[in-house]
């Protein structure tokens, strides 16, 4: 069989585009104190290349340009690498598995804290606070919910979202074992739907860097799910050694459904509750030096 | 490889003639829209002459094994040559996108390659498939009279062209012929 010609510009160097990128990330760092070098280098470039094109650039050295050069541009720069995609009750599994073997753990506790890290515009947030009202939980929780993104942050806040979600995000919510309908808790206008401003009263929203912020909260349960796929293995062991130093004894770790703890230390300090969904407790701590 | 609708049986049938000695690693990326991997890796284990596995993430490529990607994120191939997920949005309507697995396998990859597009209804694969292409790798595409939905195969032709157009029963064979030593 004859190969069709190839299309005739010549071979773009790949290797060039790979010392942009880092080149940018130097500058995000040095010019603005955020550090992406510990990011999966794949996802990464392709957010970069992104930004090149939404920003129509050219070259990822011109967005570097920008960013070093144009006040303001670091926030577009820093939602383009944000990407915060979520959606309610996510797999709902997870969330049925909470409500009947986690909560009836954590209702032992005369105060729950809750943290929910990389929150993206808050649709694990209102989730949680439904089923905690369905517990009867909810008056004595307190839920920390943080990005680094403070647009998906003011996003989070209003809980406003298209209504075309509301249909998959209704039947995730009775496969998570909803007891209402999830319409209970929205109202619907126009393409869009606002949730229950109520569920918010017991939610701070922060904004914390998961790369360079510390421990701030005593938590019963770390919620951070798709966050860690981002990272790279040595900066996904730092971040679970901040949720363990975040947990009470006994504390409930739940990850995304995919993710894989085989190549952090750090997971060893956690024990499986259910390793398909990924929910861990903290055990015993093991002794210093260790 | 990338496949969508259809994709099932021609993965199948793909599957079964493959060289059981293959010392490569394959990557599937397929728009089943079953949510679950397992229960696919199961279907297709069951005609396949190489084990198949879910693509796990941090994992790296097993060379002999056939990994599908997991339905609701993207697969990537890190520059380590291991997997990596993302919850980005779709591209070209789907997650996982063939795009972002070509893109990311030809960087890690380069003329090592071999990127192939069977039967499909949308045009994922096309842009990736360039990419594979631009990098060194080599392209099969499944001739779209033969695929039991042509536009994938049409798409990837039209934006990136290939190296090989063949029907469904001659792509095993060439694969054979093209990576064993
Ligand atoms: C894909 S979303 C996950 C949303 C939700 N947990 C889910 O699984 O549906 C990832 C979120 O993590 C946030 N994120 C990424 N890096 C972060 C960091 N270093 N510190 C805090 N948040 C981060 C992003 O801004 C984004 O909102």
């Amino acid at each position: 069989m004859k190969p069709d010609g190839r299309p005739a510009e010549s071979v773009p160097d790949v290797a060039l585009e790979d010392i942009e990128v880092e080149l940018f990330v130097r500058a995000l760092q040095l010019g603005h104190g955020y550090d992406f070098s510990q990011y999966s280098p794949a996802s990464l470039k392709r957010r970069v290349l992104q930004l090149v094109q939404t920003q129509q650039t050219g070259t990822i050295s011109e967005l570097t340009a920008r960013l070093l050069h144009e006040a303001g541009f670091l926030q577009t720069v820093l939602e383009g690498l944000s990407v915060p995609v979520s959606e309610m009750f996510r797999d709902p599994d997870v969330f049925r598995t909470l409500r009947e073997q986690v909560f009836p753990l954590l209702a032992s506790y005369p105060q729950i804290n809750i943290w929910q890290a990389g929150c993206a515009h808050g649709q694990e947030v209102y989730s949680l606070a439904i089923l905690l009202e369905e517990a009867g939980l909810y008056e004595r929780t307190q839920i920390y919910a943080t990005d680094f993104n403070e647009s998906a942050l003011r996003h989070a806040q209003e809980g406003i979202y298209p209504a075309k979600e509301a249909q998959l995000w209704s039947r995730n919510y009775l496969a998570a074992g909803g007891s209402h309908t999830l319409a209970d808790y929205y109202s619907a206008r126009y393409e869009l739907i606002k949730l229950d401003q109520r569920l918010r009263r017991n939610v701070i929203f922060a904004n914390h860097n998961l790369v360079t912020d510390e421990v701030f909260c005593e938590a019963h349960l770390v919620l951070c799910r798709n966050v860690l796929i981002y990272f790279s293995d040595p900066l996904q062991d730092r971040t679970l050694a901040l949720f363990r130093d975040s947990l009470v004894r006994g504390g409930f770790l739940c990850l995304g459904t995919r993710e894989s703890l085989d190549f952090a230390p750090s997971a060893a300090d956690f024990v499986p509750v259910d390793t398909g969904l990924r929910i861990y407790r903290l055990g015993p701590r093991t002794p210093a030096g260790e | 490889m990338g496949c969508s609708a259809g994709g099932l049986s021609a993965l199948e049938s793909l599957l079964a003639a493959l060289d059981p000695q293959l010392p490569q690693p394959l990557v599937v990326c397929c728009h089943t829209g079953s949510a679950n991997v397992d229960l696919l890796c199961e279907l297709l284990a069951g005609h396949s002459t190489l084990p198949v596995i879910e693509a796990r993430e941090r994992e790296p490529l097993q060379p002999g094994m056939v990994h599908i990607a997991p339905s609701g994120y993207h697969l990537l191939v890190e520059p380590d040559r291991r997997f990596a997920l993302s919850v980005d949005p779709r591209v070209s309507f789907a997650r996982p996108s063939i795009d972002v697995l070509f893109d990311s396998a030809a960087e890690a990859y380069r003329d090592t390659l071999v990127g192939v597009v069977l039967t499909g209804a949308n045009k994922d694969g096309a842009e990736g498939l360039a990419t594979i292409r631009r990098l060194g790798g080599v392209a099969i595409v499944q001739e779209p009279g033969d695929a039991e939905s042509p536009v994938m195969p049409q798409a990837a032709l039209d934006h990136a062209g290939a190296d090989h157009r063949l029907p469904l029963a001659a792509i095993a064979p060439l694969l054979n012929r093209l990576c064993l030593p």
